[in-house]
């Protein structure tokens, strides 16, 4: 365990140390939330639908965003680190390797929470309408859905040839999948070959959790969501810990 | 203890395939306690395949492996502990300090040398707070080979550990390995340069597509399979040739240019000619000698360079 947090807080300070690793990762994501709030909130009263996207939409799209941006950094970082040696390096030493892939993982997991504490903070200040959502729920159907999404990134880190490839790959991944996964289009007004891939869709699920503890539906509605997120999840894991490769 | 508690590292019948290919061929040699043991051969010849098995980093597909009185794979936490590992083109994080990868490596053992100490002794002392990607070569694997000794373990394997490296900083490394040995720590290393092994090692073995050739000290593999000597004579004597051929047991050549050229396999060839330019006054302007190297050894083993 002290490995664990050795670790994990080391690679949080290098992590600081990137150039763009704030920036792109915790500034951008408060960014776009104050300014979609913005751009939209000069109307809010005069429609009810623009309400409802300010309401939950919007800040389940941010968040998706936050989640979705620890997961390529995370497939871009195995990637960078299997490519330089560095994972196979630290697995001779006494570190157990899932030691190393769970430090990566709680490093993206407190880089989110940071973001969203910032992103709720400036939302008081700025956000055009008042967010009034369940805490706990949302953080704990946050929590579900990144785990989830992070293990569908563990299987790409395991995949991509190299860490040229990790980015681009996981790009063209993850984003169709959010187009298609209801937060932009309600899934009944897609075209029907779409629903049908949307329905494959893990983001889907994370989606309609999110957006519906967000909105204040009790979690018995949503056993589905959750149960496709942990068969998700376990697949996921227990395929890339057939197929990743440490060098 | 004796016999087999000497050995710090046993390896017998070990194979490992990639696919189609055979990296490692039924490969068996003793490491000895103590001793700078160092496995040589041209790269792609197996070298680092057949120490990535014994370190525990990789698994074999036959054969048996001891190190330390223990098996790599199935005692691997138990391993890392006691030995320090070095490994080919590693890198880690490009924005890490020297002085937070050593001290999270010391925080990963129970044994733990003081890392402040160990990083003057290596000249790394003022690179402390610099990033990894900022480092030379020679200071990376400097910073290396303290992560290798920070557990002050029993056994370091070191793999091709002044590859890219100039002459200064591979000399500088070469008497760092020696003060390793000069503790009392046990040295296994695979290198590419045969004056590397010829310098450094208290014995080699010598590994060729996948196969152990031979195994034995430097100078011994040198007396074995290369015992020929040569003695170079520059001389305007023109008698020398003929006096020359005198001796007993050589093959005596000259140039035009005045060179003779005195071959033979005696320990005392080089005694024999000074003897017989004293005794007949030749007049010599130059005086050297051939001595085989590793490099003719593994030539002479393989039927090809090292270098190939």
């Amino acid at each position: 365990m002290r490995g664990l947090w050795n670790l994990t807080w080391l690679e949080i300070k290098i992590f600081v140390r990137e150039p763009l690793g704030l920036m792109g990762n915790i500034i951008m994501p408060v960014l776009v939330f104050v300014g979609l709030g913005r751009m939209m909130g000069g109307r809010v009263d005069s429609s009810a639908r623009l309400r409802g996207y300010l309401d939950a939409d919007v800040p389940v799209l941010v968040v998706m965003l936050i989640a979705l941006n620890a997961v390529l950094s995370l497939v871009t970082i195995i990637a960078i680190y299997r490519e330089g040696g560095i994972l196979k390096r630290l697995r001779a030493t006494p570190l157990r390797p899932h030691t190393i892939l769970t430090a990566h993982v709680l490093v993206k997991l407190i880089f989110s929470a940071v973001t969203l504490l910032l992103t709720a903070v400036a939302g008081r200040r700025f956000y055009p309408v008042a967010i009034d959502a369940p805490w706990l729920g949302v953080t704990a159907a946050l929590l579900i859905s990144t785990i989830s999404i992070l293990s569908i990134g563990f299987l790409v880190a395991s995949l991509v040839p190299t860490a040229r490839f990790a980015q681009p790959v996981g790009t063209a991944l993850f984003y169709p999948m959010l187009a298609v996964s209801g937060l932009f289009v309600p899934i009944a007004t897609l075209p029907s070959a779409l629903q049908v891939v949307s329905h494959f869709v893990p983001l889907t699920y994370a989606v309609s959790l999110l957006r519906g503890i967000w909105i204040g539906d009790a979690w018995s509605a949503h056993v589905g969501d959750v149960a496709a997120l942990v068969v998700v999840f376990g697949v996921c894991t227990a395929l890339s810990s057939r197929v990743f490769r440490w060098e | 203890m004796s016999g087999p508690a000497s050995l710090a590292i046993q390896v017998s019948g070990l194979r490992k395939r990639y696919g189609s290919t055979v990296a490692v061929d039924g490969v068996s040699f003793d490491v000895r306690d103590g001793e700078i043991f160092g496995l040589i051969g041209p790269n792609g010849a197996g070298k680092t395949t057949t120490m990535e098995c014994v370190e525990g980093v990789r698994t074999p597909d036959e054969g048996r492996v001891s190190v330390l009185g223990l098996d790599p794979v199935r005692d691997a936490y138990a391993l890392q502990l006691r030995v320090g590992v070095q490994l080919q083109e590693a890198q880690l994080q490009k924005r890490i300090t020297v002085r937070e990868a050593v001290a999270l490596w010391a925080s990963l053992y129970r044994a733990s040398t003081d890392p402040r100490a160990l990083l003057e002794q290596l000249g790394l002392a003022d690179k402390r707070d610099a990033w990894f990607m900022t480092l030379s070569g020679g200071q990376k694997q400097r910073l290396f080979i303290a992560l290798a000794l920070i557990n002050d373990p029993e056994l370091v394997f070191l793999d091709e550990l002044t590859t890219g490296l100039d002459p200064q900083a591979r000399r500088a490394i070469w008497d760092l390995v020696r003060g390793i040995r000069a503790r009392g720590k046990t040295v296994f290393l695979t290198t590419h340069l045969m004056e590397e092994a010829e310098r450094l090692c208290d014995r080699v073995a010598i590994i060729d597509h996948g196969r152990i050739v031979d195994v034995d000290s430097p100078a011994s593999l040198v007396r074995r399979h290369c015992p020929e000597r040569t003695v170079l004579v520059s001389t305007a004597d023109p008698l020398a040739q003929a006096q020359l051929q005198e001796m007993a047991g050589v093959i005596v050549t000259a140039d035009d240019a005045g060179v003779v050229a005195i071959r033979g396999t005696h320990d005392d060839l080089m005694t024999g000619v000074i003897q017989c330019v004293a005794d007949h006054r030749i007049r010599v302007t130059d005086f050297r000698t051939i001595v085989p190297t590793l490099e003719d050894v593994f030539l002479k083993l393989t039927g090809h360079s090292v270098r190939e």
